[in-house]
C-alpha cells in the first residue's frame, strides 16, 4: 500500500559524466511528489535510479543509498529485476507492446511473475483497467492491438499495465507531455485516485500540473553547464509555489528562466 | 514492512538457461566459420605466390605443379565490371522511378513486387536463363559477356532495393526546398537527391558487386571453362575465379587442391576488399552515422 | 528518344522556360520508367525462355517428368525431377533447421548479450562472413568436412540408428547430412546478420517497458524483442532457405549424385536440382540441356512458392506488427 523512499547521498553517472550529485530526500508513502526543474538537470536520471532502470544504460552507474521502507535497493544481494517489480514506471511516450492486444498488455507483467488462472487474470486486468479509467472505453475490444488506441488511452493502458502487478511505488516521467489537455486531465484525476494505493512520483515541466496534483515538490537545478544536477529545495507544494525559500526556485516557477 | 523478494528460482533458471544457450550458439557458430577462414588462409598461402597471380593454367596438367589463376582473375574482374555497368544504371533508374515518380501507381507496385521476386531467383536459374536466351535462342557463343549478363540479373534487384532505401532516407523538405526555387524535378533528383544519398547508394552497389563476384553457378553455364587467358569478354570462353576454384577442387590431385585453396583465398580477399571499400565509402561521407 | 515539343505557349518567356524544363524532364522520367518496365520484361523473359527451351526436352521425355527417379536425358531420354526436387527441399530444410536457431542465438548474443565494443566488431565480422562466396564453403566441405563426417556419422548410425533418419547399412562422408551442414554453415551468417539488424531496431522504449515491469533479460527478449523481430527473422530464414535451395557449387562438390528418394541422411545418397545442373551441364546433349533447363524451372517455381509463403506469414499478423506505433 505504498512505501516510503529515503534517498541519501546519491550520485549518478553516464560513463565519466556525473549527471546528478549528492541527492538526499524522503518521499512519503501514499502521496504524490513532483520533480520540477529545467531541462537536462537530471530529473529523469534521478527517477530512473529509484527503480534501478538507470543502470541498464551501458556505462551508467549509481553511488549512494536508496531505501525502500528501510531496505537498500542497491545492496549487493538485491536483484534489480525484483526492485522494478516493486517500483513501477510510466514513460514519457506511451509504449504499449505493439505485438500484444490490450488484454495481453495489461497481463504482461503478471504473466512474468508466475502462473495465474484465467479467471484470476481476467479479474486483475479488469480492475487495473477500471483503476486507470480505461475499462469503459476498451472493454469491447480487449483483443485488439494496444497500439490502436489514442495517445491518451495508450498512456492509461501503460498505467494499467504498471499497476496490474501491484507495485508499491509508481514513477511517472512526464506522463502527459505527449498528450492533449483532455487526456492530461484524465490522467491527473487518475493520479489523485491512485495515490491512496501507491506512492507516486511524477516528473513534469508543467507548473500548473505540479501545483494541481502533488503534495510535495522538489526543485532540481544545474549550477552550470556540464555540472551535475542537484536538488535546490524540496517542500510542500503549496509552500514551493507560494513562498519558496530559495530565489532560484522562485525565478523558475515564475518563468524567469528555464 | 514487505521486504524485496528475490525472483523465483524458476525464472532465474530460465534466464540463465537462455543465456547459456545464446552463448552456446555463438560458440557453435564460431567453430565452423573460423575453421573455414583458417583453412582458407592456411592452405591458400601455400600457392598464393607471384606465379599464381601472373600465370594461367595453359599447358598445365592436373598433376603438374605451378600454374595460376591470372586468366580467372582477369575474367572475374571484367565480368563483374560489365555486370555493374549493365545493372547499376538500370537498378538506380528503377529505384528513382519507384521513389520519385511511381509512388503508389499500379506499375510501381508491380515493379516493386517483381523486384522482390527477382531477389529470390537462385543464381543457377539466372545462368540457365542467359543460356536459354542468349546462347541457345539468339545463338551467341559462351563468353565473359554472357556471364556478365547472368550476374547482372542477380545484381539488379539488390541495387534497386538498396538504392530505394537510400532515396527514401532523403528528407522531403530537401526536395520541396528545391522545387520552391523553381528547379525542375529531374534536376532536383540529379543535383539534390542523388548527391545526398550518394554514399549510401555506393555502399549498396559495392556490396552487390561483392556478392556477385563470388557467384559460380551462373558462370558455369555461360562463360564455360578455359585454361587460357582471354582478355576479350565478348568472344570465346572465359574463366572466372569462382569457377577456377570449383574446377580445381574437382581435380583429384594435391597440386590442384592447393590451387583451389589459393583461388579461394584470392576470391575472399577480393570480396573483403570490396566490402571494406563499401564501408569506407559509408564512413567517408557520413562519419556520424556509424553504429 | 524523341522530346515532345509543346508549342502551345511557346514564344512567351514563361513558355520558353517551361518547355526547357520539360525537355529535360521527360527523357529522365521516361528513362526511369523504362528501366522499371525493363525489369518486368526481364522477369517475363526468364519465365518465357526457360519454358521455350524446356518444352522440346519435356516432349522428348520417354518417361514421366514428375514420377521417374532417373535422369538420363542424354541416353535413354528418360528423366524425372522427383529425386532432385526431394534432395533440394530436404537438404535445404535440414540446413535451415540447423542454422536458424543458432543464427538467432548469434544475433541475440551480438545485440543483447555481448559487451558493447565487442558487439560492434562481431557485427562487422558476421557481415563479412555473410559475403564469403559459397564456393569457398563448398571447398571446405569437400576437403575437410566429408572425411571428417565419417566418424560422427558412424557413431550416429551405431547408436541412434533406430531412428529412421540415422538408419541405413552403409554410412559415408558424402551424404545428405554433410551437404546440409555445409549449407547450414553457409546460410548461418546471412540469417544472423539480418536477424541482428532487426533485433537492434527494436525500439528502446519497448524493452524499457518490459524492464520496468520487472522482466529478466530473457523475459525482455521474449516479450519485446522476439515478437517485434519475428517477421524479420522469418524473412531472413526464407532468404536463407532460398539460398540453400539454389546453392549449386557447394553441394555439387559433395552430393554423390544418386537418383533415389531416401530419408536415411547418413548414407551415400543425395542430389539436388542445382547440383545436377552443375554436374550434368558439361556433357549434355540438346535434349539434356533442355531437361536441365526444365529442372531449373522447377527450382525457380519452388523458390517462388517459398518466398510467397514467407510473405504471407509475415503479412498475416501485420495488425500487431508494431509498424503502427
Ligand atoms: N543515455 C544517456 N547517456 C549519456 N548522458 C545522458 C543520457 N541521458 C541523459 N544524459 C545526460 O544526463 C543529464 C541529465 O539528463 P536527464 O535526462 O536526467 O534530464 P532531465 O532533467 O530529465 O531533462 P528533461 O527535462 O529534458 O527531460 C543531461 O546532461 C543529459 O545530457
Ligand atoms: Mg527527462
Amino acid at each position: 500500500m505504498g512505501q516510503q523512499i529515503q534517498v541519501s547521498g546519491l550520485d549518478a553517472y553516464y560513463g565519466k559524466h556525473k549527471a546528478i550529485a549528492d541527492i538526499s530526500m524522503t518521499i512519503e508513502p501514499q502521496s504524490i511528489t513532483a520533480f520540477i526543474g529545467p531541462s537536462g538537470c537530471g530529473k529523469s536520471t534521478f527517477l530512473r535510479t529509484l527503480n534501478r532502470m538507470h543502470e541498464v544504460i551501458p556505462g551508467a552507474r549509481v553511488e549512494g543509498k536508496v531505501l525502500l521502507d528501510g531496505e537498500d535497493l542497491y545492496a549487493p544481494d538485491v536483484e534489480p529485476v525484483a526492485v522494478r517489480r516493486m517500483i513501477g514506471m510510466v514513460f514519457q511516450r506511451p509504449n504499449p507492446f505493439p505485438t500484444m492486444s490490450i488484454y495481453e498488455n495489461v497481463a504482461a507483467g503478471l504473466r512474468l511473475n508466475g502462473k495465474h488462472s484465467k479467471s484470476n487474470l481476467d479479474g486483475i486486468v479488469e480492475t487495473s483497467l477500471k483503476s486507470s479509467n480505461l475499462w469503459n472505453e476498451v472493454k469491447d475490444r480487449l483483443n485488439k492491438p494496444g497500439a490502436g488506441l489514442s495517445g491518451g488511452q495508450q498512456q492509461r493502458l501503460c498505467i494499467a499495465r504498471a499497476i496490474a502487478v501491484k507495485p508499491e511505488v509508481l514513477l511517472m516521467d512526464e506522463p502527459c507531455s505527449a498528450l492533449d489537455p483532455i487526456s492530461t486531465l484524465a490522467i491527473e484525476d487518475l493520479m489523485a485516485e491512485l495515490k491512496n494505493q501507491f506512492t507516486i512520483i511524477i516528473v513534469t515541466h508543467n507548473m500548473q500540473q505540479a501545483a494541481r496534483v502533488s503534495d510535495r515538490t522538489a526543485f532540481f537545478n544545474l549550477s552550470g553547464q556540464g555540472q551535475p544536477g542537484h536538488v535546490v529545495e524540496m517542500d510542500d507544494t503549496s509552500r514551493i509555489f507560494t513562498n519558496p525559500s530559495q530565489k532560484a526556485t522562485e525565478d523558475y516557477i515564475t518563468g524567469r528562466f528555464g | 514492512m514487505t521486504t524485496i523478494q528475490r525472483i523465483s528460482p524458476n525464472r532465474r533458471f530460465k534466464d540463465r538457461l537462455v543465456q547459456f544457450l545464446v552463448y552456446l550458439s555463438f560458440a557453435i557458430a564460431v567453430v565452423p566459420l573460423v575453421a573455414v577462414l583458417w583453412m582458407v588462409i592456411k592452405n591458400g598461402l601455400a600457392r598464393f605466390d607471384l606465379e599464381f597471380l601472373t600465370h594461367s593454367m595453359r599447358n598445365i596438367g592436373a598433376t603438374d605443379a605451378g600454374g595460376g589463376a591470372y586468366h580467372a582473375i582477369v575474367g572475374t574482374l571484367e565480368q563483374v565490371l560489365l555486370a555493374s555497368v549493365i545493372s547499376v544504371p538500370i537498378g538506380l533508374l528503377t529505384a528513382i522511378y519507384l521513389v520519385e515518380y511511381g509512388q503508389g501507381t499500379r506499375l510501381s507496385r508491380a515493379i516493386s513486387f517483381f523486384v522482390d521476386v527477382m531477389t529470390g531467383i537462385p543464381s543457377v536459374v539466372s545462368g540457365l536463363f542467359i543460356l536459354a536466351f542468349w546462347i541457345l535462342v539468339l545463338g551467341f557463343s559462351f563468353s565473359g559477356f554472357a556471364g556478365a549478363l547472368a550476374l547482372s540479373i542477380l545484381m539488379m534487384p539488390t541495387v534497386v532495393r538498396s538504392a530505394e532505401e537510400m532515396l527514401l532516407l532523403v528528407p522531403n523538405d530537401l526536395r520541396e526546398a528545391s522545387y520552391a526555387l523553381g528547379v525542375p524535378k529531374w534536376r532536383t533528383i540529379t543535383k539534390v537527391v542523388l548527391p545526398t544519398s550518394f554514399s549510401g547508394i555506393a555502399t549498396g552497389v559495392m556490396l552487390a558487386i561483392a556478392r556477385v563476384a563470388g557467384e559460380t553457378a551462373p558462370l558455369l553455364l555461360t562463360v564455360f571453362f578455359t585454361d587460357s587467358i582471354n582478355t576479350d569478354p565478348f568472344s570465346g570462353p572465359q574463366m572466372g575465379l569462382p569457377l577456377f576454384v570449383f574446377d580445381q577442387a574437382t581435380r583429384p590431385t594435391d597440386t590442384a587442391i592447393d590451387r583451389a585453396w589459393a583461388g579461394a583465398l584470392t576470391l575472399i580477399l577480393i570480396v573483403m576488399l570490396l566490402n571494406l571499400a563499401a564501408r569506407l565509402i559509408g564512413w567517408w561521407r557520413s562519419p556520424a552515422k556509424g553504429r | 528518344m524523341a522530346t515532345p515539343v509543346r508549342t502551345r505557349d511557346g514564344g512567351s518567356a514563361l513558355g520558353r522556360s517551361a518547355s526547357r524544363r520539360s525537355r529535360g524532364e521527360s527523357p529522365f522520367r521516361y528513362a526511369s520508367t523504362g528501366a522499371g518496365i525493363f525489369l518486368l520484361v526481364i522477369m517475363a523473359a526468364i519465365g518465357v525462355f526457360l519454358v521455350v527451351e524446356a518444352v522440346p526436352a519435356l516432349q522428348a521425355n520417354k518417361g514421366s517428368f514428375f514420377t521417374d527417379l532417373i535422369w538420363e536425358p542424354n541416353g535413354s531420354q528418360i528423366f524425372g525431377i522427383g529425386a532432385l526436387a526431394f534432395g533440394t527441399v530436404v537438404s535445404a530444410t535440414l540446413a535451415l533447421i540447423m542454422a536458424v536457431p543458432v543464427a538467432v542465438g548469434v544475433a541475440l548474443f551480438i545485440s543483447h548479450y555481448a559487451p558493447r565494443r565487442m558487439a560492434g566488431v562481431l557485427g562487422y565480422v558476421i557481415d563479412l562472413l555473410a559475403a564469403v562466396p559459397s564456393v569457398v564453403y563448398g571447398l571446405w566441405g569437400v576437403i575437410f568436412l566429408v572425411p571428417f563426417m565419417q566418424g560422427p556419422s558412424e557413431f550416429l548410425n551405431e547408436y541412434l540408428g533406430f531412428i529412421p533418419l540415422f538408419g541405413g547399412d552403409l554410412v559415408a562422408g558424402r551424404s545428405m547430412l554433410t551437404a546440409s551442414i555445409v549449407l547450414a554453415v553457409m546460410i548461418l551468417p546471412i540469417v544472423a546478420a539480418i536477424s541482428r539488424e532487426v533485433f537492434l531496431q527494436v525500439p528502446r522504449m519497448h524493452e524499457e517497458a518490459a524492464l520496468a515491469l520487472g522482466a529478466t533479460r530473457w523475459e525482455v527478449i521474449k516479450v519485446a524483442v522476439l515478437p517485434f523481430g519475428r517477421p524479420g527473422v522469418i524473412s531472413a530464414s526464407m532468404l536463407g532457405l532460398g539460398r540453400a535451395m539454389g546453392e549449386t557449387i557447394a553441394v555439387a562438390l559433395i552430393f554423390p549424385a544418386t537418383f533415389g528418394i531416401s530419408f536415411e541422411i547418413l548414407t551415400p545418397q543425395g542430389n539436388s536440382i542445382a547440383a545436377n545442373i552443375a554436374n550434368g551441364f558439361g556433357e549434355a546433349t540438346p535434349i539434356g540441356r533442355g531437361a536441365l533447363i526444365a529442372s531449373g524451372l522447377v527450382l525457380f517455381i519452388i523458390t517462388l512458392l517459398v518466398n510467397t509463403g514467407a510473405r504471407m506469414i509475415v503479412a498475416r499478423r501485420k495488425e500487431f506488427s508494431g509498424a503502427a506505433s
